[in-house]
């Protein structure tokens, strides 16, 4: 008789390898009332493990709809993305998605949302998926908190509660979709510092949606400029910043300065193209 | 508590200037009884028995249906929610049949049930089933979808997401739609006892009927008052816990 396998709390905290990246030639329309929208035009994009790369662009250039793609959410007309070597099929427990706005489910606490995606995860005893979620729940600074309602938090700790929630199933990618964009620029500072603290700690590949040029310089490794109409990556900026990085320092303003003239630049060529 | 007093005093000043008019003789005694003849209606009908078997036989009746009903209704609810096709045809009929009063079937059910019990319990399913039903529907469409995404990312899949996704996220949807089908199956209960005698067993709107063919008004009042104190009761004992969690939990506003 062979026992079955069973990973203790302790293994499941465990920093494990990170995802790499392969998305190759992915292509995807959206028929909507005025015709066929070319969302993503051939992209193509690596991203190493444990890399943090950022995706820029104004709405609708199509940077949601890639992350999506990567979630698994969403397919491609044509193109492949690899993890790992291995073609995406669908959504995953590898490939974890914070949104925009906090999905948090009312009916259960702050606790019950950290368990979610644990009791989903099989060989675990629920002792052990208990001390997971602490775990994250204190990485989140949140350990106070842990018998609120959703309802009860603010903006900011409705989304450590996301990233908690993200995070408790060890994924090897983290997907982030603007999770930022709703906070006050207080909270948000302070979670440049963390996330960036919690990505060192816990090692993840992450892939990060936003439309504030400041706020991808200072968490990226690399940033991705996308155009819009169709959509593709037009640019890249590789950040040569140490970390942990701080928003307000010059070094940062100028690489968020030359970000955002190209931006401007591919604003006015779409302009001219009307 | 003042809150409590205030309602208690009410009632008190209500039933002392009901008493003193009626001993004014202002109406006939036989059109309203004074409130100590129904007290004494109750305490004999209590103290013989008669009430509180009469009592047991309704809920029975309304406790089976309305469980029917329920079971029933969830998993159609949930049908019409999903598939399009159900939604056109079952959901169409349940949002006709839930405008029409299910006392409305007592005919039939007589004619196909005969005076039996089944009779009776097809009027209370009837009464029960289309509210829930549409509540469930209605729940299950308002699921937004990001929970669905979310849960799909963090592994759930098919049943997983039903049960542990979308059913809870309906929850306050289906609550209200179980209330509402509780009131309609009560009632419908009670009219057809009025209506149809069932020698199976004499419920409260037995009762109540006999006491108006024996120009009883005194029993008529006593029962009319134990009916809503059951309706009262089930309020305060079921339903407002459960709506009390769900405004705590989802953070509603408390009525």
């Amino acid at each position: 008789m062979h026992r079955t396998e069973r990973s203790s709390a302790t293994e499941e905290l465990q920093v494990i390898t990170p995802s790499k990246l392969a998305i190759e030639n992915v292509s995807k329309n959206f028929q909507s009332r005025s015709g066929s929208v070319l969302a993503l035009d051939r992209v193509s994009l690596n991203v190493a493990e444990g890399e943090f790369v950022c995706l820029v662009g104004a709405s609708g250039c199509g940077k949601t709809t890639l992350l999506n793609i990567i979630a698994g959410l969403e397919k491609p007309d044509s193109g492949t993305v690899l993890a790992d070597g291995k073609p995406v099929t669908g959504p995953g427990r590898d490939r974890l998605v914070m949104f925009q706005e906090p999905a948090l489910f009312p009916w259960l606490d702050v606790f019950g949302n950290v368990l979610f995606p644990l009791k989903l995860k099989p060989n675990l005893t629920n002792k052990d998926r208990r001390d997971v979620a602490t775990y994250y729940l204190e990485l989140v600074g949140l350990s106070r908190f842990e018998h609120a309602n959703i309802h009860e938090l603010s903006g900011g700790m409705k989304q450590r509660v996301s990233l908690a929630r993200a995070l408790a199933p060890n994924p090897r990618v983290l997907l982030m979709d603007e999770p930022f964009a709703a906070l006050d620029a207080l909270t948000r500072e302070q979670f440049y510092g963390d996330i960036q603290e919690i990505w060192k700690a816990r090692r993840k590949t992450i892939v990060f949606v936003t439309h504030n040029v400041r706020e991808a310089a200072c968490l990226g490794d690399r940033v991705m400029l996308f155009s819009p109409h169709p959509g593709r990556i037009e640019h890249e900026f590789v950040i040569e910043l140490p970390r942990p990085r701080d928003i307000n320092t010059v070094d940062l303003a100028a690489y968020s300065s030359r970000i955002t003239k190209a931006l401007k630049v591919l604003g006015q060529s779409e302009a001219t193209a009307k | 508590m003042k809150r409590l007093l205030l309602s208690i005093l009410f009632f008190v000043v209500l039933l002392f200037l009901w008493e003193s008019m009626f001993r004014a003789k202002i109406w006939s005694p036989v059109l309203l009884p004074a409130p100590t003849q129904v007290a004494t209606y109750l305490k004999s009908a209590a103290v013989d028995g008669t009430l509180l078997h009469a009592t047991v036989i309704t809920m029975r009746r309304l406790l089976t249906g309305y469980f029917v009903g329920l079971v029933l209704g969830l998993p159609l609810g949930l049908l019409t929610a999903r598939w399009n096709l159900f939604r056109d045809t079952l959901g169409t009929m349940a949002l006709g049949l839930q405008t029409l009063p299910s006392v409305c079937w007592v005919p039939l059910a007589l004619l196909w049930f005969g005076q039996t019990e089944a009779a009776m319990l097809f009027v209370v399913v009837m009464g029960t089933l289309w509210s829930v039903v549409i509540a469930t529907e209605t729940g299950v469409r308002h699921v937004p979808p990001i929970y669905r995404r979310a849960a799909l990312t963090m592994g759930s899949r098919r049943l997983h997401i039903w049960l542990k996704v979308i059913l809870p996220s309906a929850l306050p949807f289906i609550v209200s739609g179980m209330k509402q089908g509780w009131a309609f199956a009560w009632r419908s209960l009670m009219a057809a006892e009025i209506f149809v005698t069932i020698l199976t067993g004499f419920g409260l709107g037995q009762l109540l009927h006999y006491g108006r063919e024996l120009s009883a008004m005194d029993q008529v009042i006593a029962i009319m008052l134990v009916i809503v104190v059951i309706g009262l009761l089930a309020d305060k004992i079921f339903f407002s816990p459960i709506e009390r969690f769900l405004h705590r939990r989802w953070g509603t506003s408390q009525a």
